[in-house]
Parts: C-alpha cells; sequence; structure tokens
C-alpha cells in the first residue's frame, strides 16, 4: 500500500501527533515512511501542517505536490490545500468547522467526519477530534491496519497521559466506523 | 561508548536528532550554541543528554562567542560541535577562519534556512558558497558533507568528526530544514572510526614535556606563506582522497540530474516517475561539496546528452558543475529559492529536456 496525505488545521488541535502516530503506524508495519512537520511559528491557535507519505518502496521525496490524500481539521487550511489534492484523492474534512459548501471540487472523494461534535458528544472530549479524523482516514483509505494505530497509540502517548488511551481507541473506531469500518 | 551511542532497533527518528545520536556516538561530549530555527532540536537534545554524560553543554551569548568556545575546546584535544542556521553561521566566520589557520577540528552543523538577511524559516540551499568557498577571510576550505536522509545525517555526523580529527580542519554539516525537521524510521549502526588520529599538538597542560602553542597569527619572514602553501596541499590531499558521490540510476542515463541534500531526495521521486515514463533519467549526488565530485561530474558530462542542476537557490552548485566539465552546452538548472521543488515540477524539466511534449 502506498499513500501519502497532508493533514491541517489550528495548531494544538494535535495535527502533528496524528501525523506522527500514522507514520510511527507505517514504520512498525515494515514500510518505508517520512513525516514531515511545519515547522517555526507553529502554536495554538496559529495553522499546523504535516505531510506523512507511505510506500513498499525506498521513499524519494519527503514533500508531495499533488498528495492522494488530504485531511482537514479547519476552514483556513481548506482554502490553501483543496487546490493540491489529486483528482480522485481522499478528502477527509471536519464537518464541524468546516462547511462543506467550501468543497469546491467534485472530482474527489469526500468523506465528512463532524470530529468535534463526536468527540465531544460521544467520547467525551473535544481534544480527540484529530483522533476521529484520523480513523476515518485510515478506514477509508487503507493506507495501515486499524489495529497497529491503537498498538502505536502507547509509543506516542506519555506515561503521564496513558489513561486516556482507551478514549483514543475509541474516537478512532468512531471516525473509521463513519467510513464504514467496523473494528 | 554511552548507552544511547547504540540503541539496537528501528525508530521513527527527526533528522536534527539523528546528529545528534551521530555526535554522542563518535564521543562528542562538548556542545554550544545559540537557539534559531530550524536547528533546536539539537541544542535541545544536547541540553538533555551532554550533562549526564560527563559532558558541556553551554548555551553561549551569541554564535560568535559559540565558535570561540570551540576554538578553545578543540584545541584541548576534545571533540566539540555546534549548530546554527544562516545568521548564526554568518557571526560564525572570523572564528572559523581562526580555526582553520590554527588548523583545529571541530564539526558544524548549518540547518539552512532563507536568507539573505535575516531571510525566512523556509528551507533553503543558499548557503553553498558561503559553506565551500571558504566563508570567512584569507582563504581556506571546510570539510563539507551533504546528508539527504536522517540515516545519513547520523553516519555523516560521524564521518565528519573522523575526517575533521584526520585533516586537523573543521568540518561542516550543510543541511537545510526539510532533512532536519523530517521523521524517517532509523537504525543506529554503531560507530566505526574511519580513522583514529593521535593530537599530539593538544593543549593538555605542558607538564614534564615541551610547550604547545595553537595559532593562526604568524609575523615570522616568510612563515605565513609557507603555513599557506601547506593548507593548500591539505586541501589537495582531501580533494584526492575524500570526494563521496551517490550514483543513483545512471546505468542507460540520457538526463543526469546533478543535486544535493532535499533537492537530490525529491529528484530521485521524478527519476522513477521519468523511468516509468521510458525517460532514461538518472542522478550523481554530491555528497561530500568540498571537496567536489569534479572527476565524477567531469565523467558523466561525456556520457549523457543533459546534465540538469537542481539547487534550491538561484544558482550556486552549478558554478562548480561548469568548472568540472567544458561541456557546458549540456549543462541546464533548475532553480528554487528559498522552497523545495516538487517532484512534479522535476519530472515537468525531465520531460522538456527529453523532448516530449506537456
Amino acid at each position: 500500500m502506498t499513500g501519502d496525505i497532508i493533514m491541517a488545521g489550528f495548531g494544538g488541535q494535535g495535527i502533528l501527533m496524528i501525523g506522527n502516530l500514522l507514520a510511527l503506524t507505517a514504520m512498525e508495519e515494515g514500510k518505508h515512511v517520512t513525516y514531515f512537520p511545519a515547522y517555526g511559528v507553529e502554536m495554538r491557535g496559529g495553522t499546523a501542517n504535516c505531510t506523512v507519505v507511505v510506500s513498499d518502496e525506498e521513499i524519494g521525496s519527503p514533500v508531495v505536490g499533488r498528495p492522494k490524500g488530504l485531511l482537514i481539521m479547519n476552514g483556513p487550511s481548506m482554502e490553501r490545500f483543496l487546490p493540491m489534492l489529486a483528482p480522485g484523492g481522499d478528502l477527509i474534512i471536519n464537518s464541524s468547522l468546516v462547511e462543506e459548501r467550501q468543497v469546491t471540487r467534485n472530482d474527489i472523494r469526500l468523506l465528512s467526519v463532524p470530529a468535534d461534535d463526536i468527540a465531544r458528544n460521544r467520547i467525551g472530549s473535544r481534544q480527540m477530534a484529530s483522533m476521529v479524523a484520523l480513523g476515518a482516514y485510515v478506514a477509508l483509505s487503507g493506507i495501515v491496519k486499524l489495529s497497529t494505530v491503537f498498538d502505536c497509540l502507547p509509543k506516542v502517548i506519555s506515561k503521564k497521559y496513558e489513561k486516556f488511551i482507551p478514549l483514543n481507541v475509541n474516537a478512532l473506531k468512531e471516525g473509521a466506523a463513519l467510513a464504514g469500518f467496523h473494528a | 561508548m554511552s548507552a544511547l551511542a547504540a540503541p539496537p532497533s528501528k525508530r521513527l527518528l527527526k533528522g536534527n536528532e539523528a546528529i545528534c545520536l551521530g555526535a554522542v556516538a563518535a564521543g562528542c561530549r562538548h556542545y554550544y550554541g545559540y537557539p534559531i530555527t530550524p536547528q533546536n532540536d539539537i541544542p535541545e537534545y544536547m541540553a538533555a543528554h551532554l550533562p549526564a554524560l560527563g559532558g558541556t553543554f553551554l548555551q553561549a551569548e551569541s554564535e560568535v562567542a559559540t565558535i570561540n568556545m570551540m576554538l578553545g575546546t578543540s584545541a584541548s584535544g576534545k571533540r566539540v560541535m555546534t549548530s546554527s542556521s544562516g545568521p548564526g553561521i554568518s557571526l560564525m566566520q572570523e572564528g572559523l577562519s581562526y580555526m582553520a589557520g590554527s588548523e583545529l577540528p571541530a564539526v558544524i552543523v548549518n540547518i539552512s534556512r532563507s536568507g539573505p538577511g535575516l531571510g525566512g524559516i523556509a528551507p533553503s540551499q543558499g548557503d553553498y558558497f558561503q559553506a565551500v568557498k571558504g566563508g570567512g577571510h584569507g582563504g581556506y576550505r571546510l570539510i563539507v558533507l551533504a546528508p539527504h536522509s536522517v540515516q545519513e545525517m547520523y553516519a555523516l555526523t560521524m564521518l565528519a568528526f573522523d575526517l575533521a580529527d584526520k585533516y586537523r580542519t573543521p568540518a561542516m554539516i550543510l543541511g537545510d530544514a526539510i532533512v532536519g525537521q523530517m521523521k524517517e524510521p532509523f537504525v543506529a549502526s554503531p560507530y566505526d572510526p574511519a580513522s583514529t588520529v593521535e593530537k599530539p599538538w593538544a593543549l593538555t597542560g605542558c607538564a614534564g614535556r615541551e610547550r604547545l602553542n595553537v595559532k593562526s597569527l604568524h609575523l615570522k619572514d616568510n612563515e605565513i606563506e609557507v603555513h599557506n602553501w601547506r593548507l593548500h596541499e591539505k586541501y589537495e590531499r582531501i580533494r584526492k582522497d575524500e570526494t563521496r558521490a551517490e550514483p543513483y540510476m545512471l546505468d542507460g542515463a540520457t538526463i543526469a540530474i546533478v543535486a544535493f541534500g532535499t533537492a537530490a531526495r525529491v529528484g530521485k521521486t521524478a527519476i522513477q516517475w521519468a523511468r516509468k515514463e521510458g525517460i532514461a533519467a538518472g542522478m550523481l549526488r554530491p555528497i561530500t561539496l568540498f571537496p567536489f565530485p569534479r572527476r565524477e561530474v567531469f565523467e558523466l558530462a561525456r556520457k549523457v546528452d543533459v546534465l540538469l542542476v537542481i539547487e534550491m537557490n538561484t544558482g550556486q552548485m552549478v558554478e562548480d558543475v561548469r568548472q568540472s566539465t567544458p561541456l557546458h552546452d549540456r549543462i541546464a538548472f533548475l532553480g528554487k529559492p528559498c522552497a523545495m521543488p516538487t517532484p512534479e515540477e522535476i519530472l515537468e524539466r525531465i520531460r522538456l529536456l527529453a523532448g516530449r511534449k506537456v
């Protein structure tokens, strides 16, 4: 399985966290992977984005001009990144914060995920929104196995917060279910 | 070596951190620096780990102070490293010239950002001239290594220490924001020194032996001229023995990219795509920028139709390519200052050069 994705949203939404988790998961599955975060001026309330490339072969470029996947957690990121998505690519939007009418293209596969609403109402923590979105992307794309993502959670969540791992698992499952996948 | 030196398994690691692991594995216990994006992971790691290993981490008051602290540490025979980015590296040039003149080894890491001036934090290869042509005053060379992967950030840092010691000269790792910030699977190979060098010149206290002097000042008749010729002869030896380049898919290639670091990395993807379209593209990737792989470029230019030089600047290494071959009409250039060319852009240029309609 080969794929690449740009993930983008507000700083503090957990964009770099889920990108890192996806990259780690791909590595655990024995794939080649690169993870490139936006760096420098990112902070809570600013913008954050990262690019993850997964391949069965050695990866050249860690940046992509036409990603096959796009995960958009806020409105401003949509304007910036939607034009880049490859035709036929997967677009996951956080429909709690992004309006579907902002999706000005019809040559792509759209999955609307009310990530903030699900995180708040069904998981009990709005901070889990990015995990909901990641679950949806993983299920839709099949880029890695959802169960491997679960296995990798303890590697990206510090000991101090390990009691929240079950919440993260639930969030990933809720997202995956929206893509028609039931773990 | 420390427990840090050889963690056994594969892990997802940032390029900047791989430099730190390489330095620590190679026995570097002294690091001085001053914060600047996009290399702050390096001082962060060194601050967290060097004191526990019995070493020194010091945030200096400026990069001018940093490089002079390095001069002193190196003169005592210890391995020492600093890291910075464009503006900070500029501030170090005076001290670098003193170290080159005093023949003191050290490793300087430049995770380049955009310039000139304060520029920006976007990735760039605009510091090529500064790195390979001397940088400071008086006529000297640094050994300059250009990693293009996280694994190479580690390996070339270890090599930089070995070469610096072997030739008694400062060595630079010239990276950029992308190879510094990206994460990749990484396996720490054990440190296998390219050569072990005694340092009889080191200032270790003169009890029981003659006093030693490490300096770059030469006022006696003829002394500075002799010194310059000796340095020149050393740089010629480095050119002869230490040139490194990676040939990539050059078998039967008619279009050969010449690129280093991140630009080479992106170029590899474009080459894979071009080959799928039946275009015979390949690459020569300089790993050492000084010494530049002149002979390799000379020979390659005779075999291919086009040398496509790609840089994240408006054209610097391309001058060294031109110096390496008389076949200037075969040289094409794709530059993108302060930004990364995408594989799509490179492929488009390759198609044009191959005479394909786009």
